[in-house]
C-alpha cells in the first residue's frame, strides 16, 4: 500500500485544489501516468504519479483544498486487485521526487500496519474547528496561516472568494492575485535567504544571429529558430564546464542536478509566470529546444503544465524578448543556485579589430547564490555562454 | 470643577517602602500582629525592608531569631495558634526549604486535621526570584512549590499598591498566607493612590487590556511582560497582560475570560517549567477553554538549571522581555 501524496510543485506552494481525478478506483497505473489535475496558483496543473500499482482508494474528493503532503488517494501493488478489503500492508510514504521504484514486498505481510484510516485532517486550531462546525465550513478545504500552517480563527474570518465545487470551472487557469502571492512569497524568501551576487556580460550576436538566419532561410514562421533557443542551448552546454551552479541549495549544502533540466520563465497573460523545465536541454539540440519552448508555453498560457515539470528545473533562464529592457538582474528561485537573465538584442556601437561598428549585441545577467559558489565561477560561467554564441556547432 | 484641595496627594513610594509601610501600618492596628525573623530588628532586614521599625515599634514586636528556619516558623505557628497573628520573614525562598515541614506539614495541615477547631492565622513574608547574582542558594522561584500545597494561600505582589495593601489581608486570613515579595522589585518606584485604602487577595487582575493574546504572569516578571507587550503593541499585535497576584488559589475566572476574547495565551513564569505553576495554568486552560484555542498555549520560564552567578548567564537563565514578545508573536503571525 502505498499513499499519493499532494505534490509540493515548488518553493511558493503551499496547498493545491484536487480539480479532477482522472483514474479511479481499481484503475492500474504507471509510473509517470498523469492521474489527478490540480488547482494551484500557477494554474491547472497535471499530476503524476510515481509508483506502479491499482487504486485502492481516492481520499481526497474532487474540488477539496488541502495542503502540500496530504494523502490524496491509496494505491495497492500490482499484483492484487482491487478487493473491498484492501490487504493489510505496510504503508510507505510516496516519494515526492522520482526515485528509482523498489521490489514490491511480498503480499504476506506482517498483520501490525495499521488499517488505512480517515482522511488526513488538515491541522487546525480548536477555536477555528467550533466556528468551522457551527458556519459549515470544511476545513479541508482552506489552507492555514497559524502556528505550524494551522486554520486559524483568522483564515475562517477573513473575506476570501468562496470556491463552492460549482464554481471551480470558473477559476479554471489561474487567479493573478493568488500568484502574485505566491510569487510574493517565493521571492522574498529568495532575497530574504539567499545571498546574491551579480554579474553581467555584454556579447557580440553577430555570429549567433548570421547562423540563425542560415537555419531560418528556407523554413516558415512556424518552424523558425528564435534567437532564445540559441541563448539556452548555450547556457546548457556551458553549465558542463561549471557544475556548481546546477542544481540545489538544501540543508545547508549544495546538491548538483540530475541532469540539466532548465527552468524556461514564461510571462503569462493576465499577469504572473511559471518556468516549466526543458528536461535535459544539454542533449537537445537546437530544434530539440526550440520545439520544448513552444510546447511550454502553449501547455503554460493555454492546457496544461505537468507537476514534474515544475518541480525539476535546476537552474531558470529568464530572456526578456524583443520588447524587453536591456538587461535583467533576476531573483533566484529556490532552492535553486542561479539564474541567468538574457536581455533585449540591441545594436550598439561596438569595437571589432580596433575600429567602430554598429553591432548587435546581447548583455547576459547572472544571478548566483553566495552559499554555493563564487563571483569568479559565475564570470567563467558567463565567459563560457559567450564563448558558445560565438561558434554555434550544428546541430 | 476644583479638587479638593485637602486631599492627599499620591504618594511616589519605592516597592521595599511600600512592604515596611503594610508591616508599620498592621503592628500599629492590632496588638496581636508581631514580626519576626533573622535580621529584622537590629539590622532593619536582609533587603532593608524593617529598618528603623524596632527602633520606633520595640522589639517586642520586631523580633531578631536564631539562624534557625524550623525553629522560628514554628514559633510563628505556635503563636498563631496561641492568638497572635504573627508575621514571619524568612530571607529567601530557598531557606523557607529549612522550615518545610513546618510549613506543610504543621500550619498547612493543622486547621484541617483538627476538623477546623484550630486556625494558623499566619503570614510568612519571603522574597524569592534571581536577578542579584545571589547564584543558586538565594534565586530560585519555590513559589509555585508552595502553591501545590492545600490549605495554604500565596500572594506574589508586583505592583507598590499589592506590595502595600495585600499584607493585612492576609493578615486578617484564617489560614496561613505565603507572600512572596521578588528580589528585583524592591527597588521599583511607583505611585500609591490614597483613594485605595485595600486590595483583595482573591482575584488576578488585567493590567493591560488587549485583543490578540493573553499574557499570564506574576510578580517579578509583570514589569518585563509588560515591556513585551508594549513592544508587541508597535507591531500591531495588542497583548492583554494579567498578573495573577494569588498563586493559590488561582483567579481561572479571569485567566479563562481573557483567552475567551483573545483565544491565544502565553504563560510568563520565572519557575521552572516543568511540574511547574506554569504547567498547571495551561492544564486547566486546556481543560476548560479548549475550544477558545485559536493556537497552542506557550510558556516562557527560567531554564531548567540552578540559576548561575554570573551575571551574563544568570541573565540568559530568565525569561526576558524578547523572549515573551517572540512567544506571542509566533502565536498571533503564525509561522
Amino acid at each position: 500500500m502505498t499513499d499519493f501524496l499532494m505534490p509540493s510543485l515548488g518553493a511558493d506552494m503551499e496547498a493545491g485544489t484536487l480539480a479532477e481525478w482522472l483514474v479511479k478506483p481499481g484503475d492500474a497505473v504507471k509510473r509517470g501516468d498523469v492521474v489527478a489535475v490540480v488547482e494551484t496558483d500557477k494554474g491547472a496543473i497535471e499530476i503524476e504519479i510515481f509508483n506502479d500499482g491499482v487504486v485502492s482508494e481516492l481520499v481526497v474528493p474532487v474540488g477539496a483544498r488541502v495542503p502540500v503532503g496530504t494523502v490524496l488517494a491509496r494505491l495497492g501493488d500490482t499484483a492484487q486487485t482491487p478487493a473491498p478489503k484492501p490487504p493489510l500492508a505496510p504503508a510507505v510514504a510516496a516519494p515526492s521526487p522520482p526515485t528509482p521504484p523498489s521490489a514490491s514486498p511480498p503480499s504476506a505481510s506482517p498483520p501490525s500496519a495499521p488499517p488505512p484510516s480517515a482522511p488526513a485532517r488538515p491541522r487546525s486550531s480548536p477555536a477555528a474547528r467550533r466556528l468551522a462546525a457551527a458556519r459549515g465550513i470544511d476545513l479541508a478545504r482552506m489552507a492555514g496561516s497559524g502556528p505550524g500552517g494551522a486554520i486559524v480563527l483568522a483564515d475562517l474570518e477573513a473575506p476570501r472568494p468562496a470556491a463552492p465545487r460549482g464554481d471551480l470551472a470558473a477559476r479554471r487557469g489561474f487567479d493573478p492575485a493568488a500568484m502574485r502571492l505566491a510569487i510574493g512569497s517565493a521571492m522574498s524568501r529568495s532575497k530574504r535567504e539567499i545571498p546574491h551576487y551579480y554579474l553581467s556580460e555584454t556579447i557580440d550576436c553577430t555570429a549567433a544571429l548570421a547562423w540563425l538566419e542560415r537555419r531560418n532561410r528556407d523554413r516558415a514562421p512556424p518552424e523558425r529558430v528564435l534567437p532564445a533557443a540559441l541563448f539556452v542551448r548555450a547556457v546548457a552546454l556551458a553549465l558542463a564546464k561549471t557544475p556548481e551552479l546546477n542544481g540545489y541549495w538544501q540543508d545547508g549544502h549544495f546538491q548538483p542536478g540530475g541532469g540539466v533540466h532548465i527552468g524556461w520563465a514564461i510571462a503569462l497573460r493576465g499577469g504572473g509566470l511559471v518556468a516549466p523545465a526543458i528536461r535535459d536541454a544539454d542533449a537537445l539540440s537546437v530544434d530539440g529546444i526550440m520545439a520544448a519552448m513552444r510546447d511550454l508555453v502553449l501547455r503554460a498560457r493555454g492546457a496544461r503544465l505537468r507537476g514534474s515539470e515544475l518541480t525539476a528545473p535546476t537552474i531558470t533562464i529568464t530572456s526578456l524578448g524583443d520588447r524587453g529592457a536591456e538587461a535583467v538582474w533576476p531573483i533566484i528561485y529556490p532552492p535553486q543556485v542561479a539564474m541567468v537573465g538574457i536581455g533585449r538584442i540591441v545594436t550598439r556601437p561596438w569595437v571589432v579589430g580596433g575600429s567602430i561598428a554598429a553591432r548587435p549585441v546581447v548583455t547576459l545577467t547572472l544571478a548566483g547564490d553566495h552559499r554555493a559558489s563564487d563571483g569568479h565561477l559565475g564570470g567563467r560561467f558567463l565567459a563560457e555562454i559567450g564563448r558558445r554564441l560565438q561558434e554555434i556547432e550544428a546541430p | 470643577m476644583s479638587a479638593a484641595t485637602s486631599a492627599p496627594e499620591p504618594q511616589r513610594v519605592t516597592y521595599r517602602e511600600a512592604c515596611k509601610l503594610a508591616i508599620r501600618a498592621a503592628i500599629l492596628a492590632d496588638p496581636r500582629v508581631v514580626l519576626m525573623g533573622e535580621d529584622v530588628a537590629r539590622y532593619g532586614g536582609c533587603y532593608a525592608v524593617t529598618k528603623g521599625l524596632a527602633a520606633e515599634l520595640g522589639e517586642d514586636r520586631i523580633r531578631d531569631t536564631p539562624l534557625s528556619e524550623a525553629g522560628f516558623v514554628g514559633a510563628g505557628i505556635g503563636a498563631a495558634l496561641a492568638g497572635l497573628r504573627p508575621i514571619v520573614e524568612i530571607m529567601t525562598v530557598n531557606f523557607s526549604l529549612l522550615a518545610l515541614d513546618q510549613i506543610v506539614n504543621s500550619a498547612a495541615a493543622i486547621p484541617h486535621m483538627s476538623g477546623g477547631q484550630f486556625a494558623v492565622p499566619l503570614v510568612i513574608r519571603m522574597a524569592t526570584g534571581a536577578g542579584r547574582q545571589l547564584a543558586a542558594q538565594h534565586s530560585h522561584s519555590l513559589e509555585g512549590w508552595y502553591a501545590h500545597i492545600p490549605g495554604l494561600k500565596i500572594l506574589a505582589p508586583a505592583t507598590v499598591e499589592d506590595a502595600r495593601h495585600m499584607l493585612q489581608p492576609a493578615i486578617d486570613d484564617p489560614n496561613p498566607v505565603l507572600l512572596f515579595e521578588h528580589v528585583m522589585l524592591y527597588g521599583e518606584e511607583g505611585t500609591l493612590d490614597p483613594a485605595v485604602t485595600g486590595v483583595d487577595i482573591v482575584s488576578a487582575r488585567i493590567r493591560r487590556p488587549g485583543s490578540d493574546v493573553t499574557l499570564v504572569t506574576y510578580g517579578g516578571s509583570l514589569f518585563k511582560t509588560l515591556e513585551a507587550a508594549e513592544s508587541l503593541r508597535q507591531e500591531g499585535i495588542e497583548a492583554e497582560v494579567i498578573d495573577l497576584r494569588v498563586l493559590r488559589p488561582l483567579d481561572m475566572t479571569t485567566i479563562l475570560g481573557s483567552v475567551a476574547r483573545t483565544h491565544r495565551a502565553v504563560i510568563v513564569d520565572e519557575g521552572w517549567r516543568s511540574g511547574s505553576l506554569s504547567a498547571e495554568i495551561a492544564a486547566r486552560i486546556g481543560e476548560a477553554s479548549f475550544y477558545d484555542l485559536d493556537a497552542p498555549i506557550r510558556r516562557v520560564c527560567s531554564r531548567e538549571v540552578p540559576i548561575p552567578y554570573a551575571a551574563h548567564l544568570e541573565q540568559a537563565a530568565l525569561p526576558q522581555a524578547p523572549d515573551i514578545a517572540a512567544t506571542a508573536r509566533a502565536l498571533v503571525k503564525g509561522g
